[in-house]
This record gives C-alpha cells, sequence and structure tokens, in this order.
C-alpha cells in the first residue's frame, strides 16, 4: 500500500530524470525573467556578465514615454469586461449542454469549439473588418467584443466538463427534498462550481490580458492594452532605449504575477474537477 | 400545445435550452457572420476569378511555403508540451507539502507572456546572453551558439507559453480521475506500468486530445514571437504573418481573407484528425464508485 502514495516524489530513475528535466526548465526560464530584470535596472550592459551600474530610471521614463497610466486602466477596463460578460453568457450555456441531451447538441459544441481552435488571426482579420464597417473598432468596445469571441466559448469549456461531473443525482436529491429549480442552482450547484467558476475567470482574465493578435488588430490608439503597447514599443526599438522597454515589459509582468497569486490563494488550479479520493484521508 | 412540449420534452427540448441562447446568438454574430463575410471577401479578387486569390496564394512559394513552416514550428511545439507535462503532472498527484508553490512556480509562465518571453529570449540565448556565456565558459562550445531570431528561438517560446496551459489542463483532467481506481487495479495484481497504461492513460486521453488541439491552436497561431525572435521573412515566415502583412502592409484584404480561410482549413484539418480520435475514447464519469 505503500508504494502506491504518491508521496514519495523521487525514487526511480524516471522520476530523477523527470525532476531534471523540470529543474532544467526553470534555470533556463529564471535566465530569460532574471536577464529582462538585470537589464532593465542596468545603465549600459554589452558583452559583460552583468551590466556597468544600475539605475532605476528606466522605469520612470517607460512610465511616460509610453503613457502607461492610461494602458493600464483601458487593460484593467477590457480584462474585467471580459471576464464578467463572459462568464454571465458562458456559465448557464455550459449548464445546459452539460446536463440536456438534444438534437444538435453535438453541432452546437462544435459551434463554441470553433472559435477556440481557430487562430485569432485567422478571424481577427474578417472581424476587424466587420467592427470597423459598424464603427465598432478603434474603441473599447470593440476591443472587448473581440476579446469575447474566444473567451465565451472558453468559458463554455472549461465549465462543461466540471459541471458534467458534479453528480446529478445531487440535483436530483435537492428535488426531491423540496427545492425549487433557482436554489438548485443557487444552494447546491453555485457552491460545488464556484472552483470551476474562478478557475475559468482567471483563465478568461490572464487570456484577455495576454491576448495579443485580436487586440492589436481591433485597437485605437486610446484603446491599447498593455501587451500591445509592449509590442509596438519593442518593434520600434530603434527609438527606444532597449532597457526602457525591458522596464515596460517587467511591469506587464509583475502585474500578470500580481494577478496569478491572488487568484491562487482562493483557487488551486489544478483541481478544476471534482477533488475525488484526493481528501479521503 | 401541451401535447406538443410533452413530445418536444421526451426529445430532451424544453426551456432549460433557452440558457443556451445568448451563447449561441453571441458565437453567430460575432463569429460565423465575420468568417463568412471573410470568405465572401476572399473570393471577390480585382482579376484572376472568384479563386484568384488562392490561386496567387498556391502559387507563389513564399506565400506557399508559410504553411510548412507554421506546421513545423506548431506540431514539434505543442506535443512536446502535452507529452511532457504527463509524466510532471502524474508525479505531482496527490498531497504533499510545497505542492501549491510547485504548481505556482509551472504555471507562472503564462504571467510572462509572449513579448516578454520575447524580449527574455533575446537577452538570455542571445550571442552575448547568460546562456552561451555559460556554454562558452564552461568549453562547451567555441563561437556562440545561435539561438535567437532563427527557428529555435520562436520554438523555445512556444515552449515556454504553451508548457504552463498544457501543464495545467492535465492536471485538472489528472486530478477528476479517483486515485481508487488505480488502487483498486493494485489489489489486483496491477504493476505501476500497468496501473498507468491500462487505467489512468485511458482515461485521460480524451483529456489529453483536447489539451492537445489547444496547444496547437495556441502554437498554430504564433505572431509576435515569430516577428520578434525569429527571422520573419526568412525562417520563421508564418502563415499569421503572411496574412498581416497581406492585411496591414498591402491593403490587399481579399488577399488577406483568402489566407486566412487557408490557415483555417489547414488548422481544422489537423484538429479534425485529433477530435476524430478523441471521438472513439471513453468520455464520462471518471470519479469511480457505484454507479
Amino acid at each position: 500500500m505503500t508504494e502506491l502514495r504518491p508521496r514519495r516524489l523521487t525514487g526511480s530513475p524516471l522520476g530523477w530524470l523527470i525532476w531534471g528535466v523540470v529543474i532544467f526548465f526553470f534555470v533556463n526560464l529564471a535566465g530569460v525573467i532574471v536577464a529582462v530584470v538585470v537589464s532593465s535596472f542596468g545603465r549600459r550592459w554589452f558583452d559583460t556578465w552583468l551590466p556597468q551600474g544600475w539605475t532605476a530610471d528606466w522605469y520612470g521614463r517607460a512610465w511616460r514615454d509610453f503613457t502607461l497610466g492610461p494602458v493600464l486602466v483601458v487593460t484593467l477596463e477590457v480584462a474585467v469586461l471580459v471576464v464578467g460578460i463572459s462568464l454571465l453568457i458562458g456559465v448557464p450555456a455550459a449548464y445546459a449542454l452539460a446536463r440536456a441531451s438534444f438534437p444538435g447538441r453535438r453541432l452546437l459544441l462544435l459551434l463554441f469549439l470553433l472559435p477556440i481552435l481557430m487562430p485569432p488571426i485567422t478571424y481577427g482579420i474578417p472581424l476587424a473588418t466587420v467592427l470597423y464597417k459598424y464603427g465598432f473598432a478603434g474603441h473599447l468596445s470593440g476591443v472587448v467584443l473581440a476579446n469575447l469571441v474566444p473567451s465565451v466559448p472558453f468559458v463554455i469549456l472549461t465549465m462543461t466538463p466540471f459541471i458534467e461531473q458534479i453528480d446529478p443525482a445531487i440535483e436530483r436529491a435537492a428535488r426531491m427534498c423540496g427545492a425549487r429549480t433557482w436554489q438548485v442552482f443557487l444552494r447546491v450547484l453555485a457552491p460545488l462550481s464556484v472552483p470551476g467558476i474562478l478557475a475559468a475567470a482567471i483563465l478568461v482574465l490572464v487570456r484577455t490580458v495576454g491576448m495579443f493578435e485580436l487586440t492589436f488588430l481591433t485597437a485605437g490608439p486610446d484603446s491599447q492594452t498593455l501587451v500591445v503597447a509592449l509590442y509596438y514599443s519593442m518593434s520600434s526599438a530603434g527609438i527606444r532605449a532597449q532597457q526602457s522597454v525591458d522596464a515596460m515589459a517587467v511591469i506587464y509582468t509583475s502585474m500578470m504575477l500580481v494577478l496569478l497569486v491572488v487568484a491562487l490563494r482562493f483557487v488551486n488550479p489544478t483541481q478544476l474537477v471534482a477533488r475525488v479520493g484526493d481528501e479521503e484521508k | 400545445m401541451t401535447a406538443l412540449r410533452h413530445r418536444l420534452a421526451d426529445r430532451g427540448i424544453d426551456r432549460h435550452l433557452l440558457l443556451l441562447l445568448p451563447a449561441a446568438v453571441f458565437v453567430v454574430v460575432l463569429f460565423i457572420y465575420p468568417f463568412f463575410y471573410g470568405i465572401g471577401l476572399s473570393l471577390q479578387p480585382a482579376e484572376g476569378g472568384p479563386l484568384g486569390a488562392y490561386r496567387r496564394f498556391f502559387t507563389d512559394a513564399y506565400l506557399r511555403d508559410t504553411i510548412t513552416t507554421t506546421l513545423g514550428l506548431a506540431l514539434p511545439a505543442a506535443l512536446l508540451n502535452v507529452l511532457a507535462s504527463v509524466p510532471i503532472a502524474y508525479r505531482m498527484r496527490g498531497r504533499y507539502r510545497g505542492k501549491r508553490v510547485l504548481t505556482t512556480l509551472l504555471v507562472l509562465p503564462i504571467t510572462l507572456g509572449t513579448v516578454l518571453t520575447a524580449q527574455g529570449l533575446l537577452n538570455f540565448l542571445g550571442p552575448t546572453g547568460w546562456f552561451n556565456r555559460v556554454l562558452q565558459s564552461t568549453g562547451l562550445t567555441d563561437a556562440p551558439v545561435r539561438l535567437t531570431n532563427n527557428y529555435w528561438g520562436v520554438f523555445f517560446s512556444l515552449v515556454i507559453t504553451g508548457f504552463p496551459f498544457a501543464f495545467l489542463l492535465v492536471s485538472s483532467y489528472l486530478s477528476g480521475i479517483d486515485p481508487a481506481l488505480e488502487r483498486a487495479a493494485a489489489t489486483l495484481g496491477a504493476g505501476a506500468v500497468q496501473r498507468f497504461r491500462r487505467v489512468t492513460l485511458p482515461l485521460l486521453a480524451p483529456g489529453l486530445a483536447t489539451t492537445f488541439c489547444l496547444t496547437f491552436v495556441l502554437a498554430f497561431s504564433v505572431f509576435p514571437s515569430a516577428v520578434l525572435v525569429g527571422d520573419p521573412a526568412g525562417e520563421t515566415r508564418v502563415i499569421s504573418i503572411a496574412a498581416y502583412e497581406a492585411a496591414y502592409v498591402q491593403y490587399d484584404y481579399v488577399l488577406a481573407s483568402a489566407i486566412a480561410v487557408i490557415m483555417g482549413v489547414v488548422e481544422l484539418v489537423v484538429l479534425g484528425l485529433v477530435l476524430g480520435w478523441r471521438a472513439l475514447l471513453y468520455t464520462g464519469s471518471t470519479a469511480g464508485g457505484k454507479g
């Protein structure tokens, strides 16, 4: 029985190999991140191990040069709107898909899968054309609409298996005990699916803040999110100092990091699905 | 009226389905309609008949070869991400100290985004970056290994951004599989390898197919990193660069729409194969126990 417990993390040669790969991945990842951070604090850095001299000036310069204040506000607005709307539309649909079987269910599921399965550039170009035609693109509303296209199906796709794994017998039992439909939703389904909803919200939030293509194609000058502003600053790097781009990238990452750490305090994303067996002992 | 409603309810059509309406309308208006608009646009070139833009794409090697370039990047990257996350997620099941920290660390790269990853890779793997410095000072190589502004730069960027997603999804699928099933197999005399191959893997396989699809989509639509850490005019001229150039550099919306359609078709072929295979697998409750 003891050998079955996954508590012993090391031991077999395969285990060591896996940990070796993980550590190698982390070392290089740390290198990638630290290189940017060090560069953003460095005065000048050419062919040496570390920069010559340190300074924090690049942050102030990046903040002014790229007008980061408004950009951050736009990013936040877009993210909150997209998460809220996509949950409102997506969760009920996921419930219906998980529970009901009706003619055309598979077709509908395919319809919801398509926007996730298509590369954003594929539908982003025609979508941007249509949004420009009706005057949405170039504003915040266009960016939000475009970002909702993959987010709504993403919520549906992550929530459907989650709700499927909630035993329908629980709902039936609640009904047997006299609960009404709204009570079933509020008192039984909602508490059981909170981890799923939170996880879906986090994933959508992270995807939206990091979504480059759709925002890039639909944003106007005053509706750029941080990642798009960052891309522009990097692709026109000849004009700006490299370090100020690094500083901006660090700001972007710290923001995402805060989001993620806050999120992980409330939800364990690897337990999107029912925590069976894990807590037995 | 009541009879009709009962008949429909028998086939599964009742008021519950209204929950689906907003999502369905949304997808039709913002996804299906623009998509057909794009297809329509791609069939109206200024010259060469309805298929002119497509003919141009397939006769021009500079455009045509972007398909193989993209697949050459996306397929290996997605496969590596999924295959690497299975053993790691499998090892990390159960409860032990520091699990949350480890999970956070593995999921961390999601926060980086493509642009910071690109910037970091340029700094770290570049000719004067730390990676090459370590290689040279330990005597493994004499000249710097070129890992940026070519295929490898983009590949690493795809692994860094794609792996956390794959890991997160695989772990969540794994945590939904009741460990009691494996314990049951063990009491019947199955060894560790057998338990994995005959119990866990079949239950996990549909999840793996979904994960592969999602990571493949991420990798297939690679655009910023292909421009920033790749060689956008040569080795990593992926199909999205061609589409972007057609639309926003040459303002040739017809060709851009045609490229977008081709891109979609190529991807759907790959996903169709994977999902077709998934449909053959067992899907359903993985909770074990009675029932």
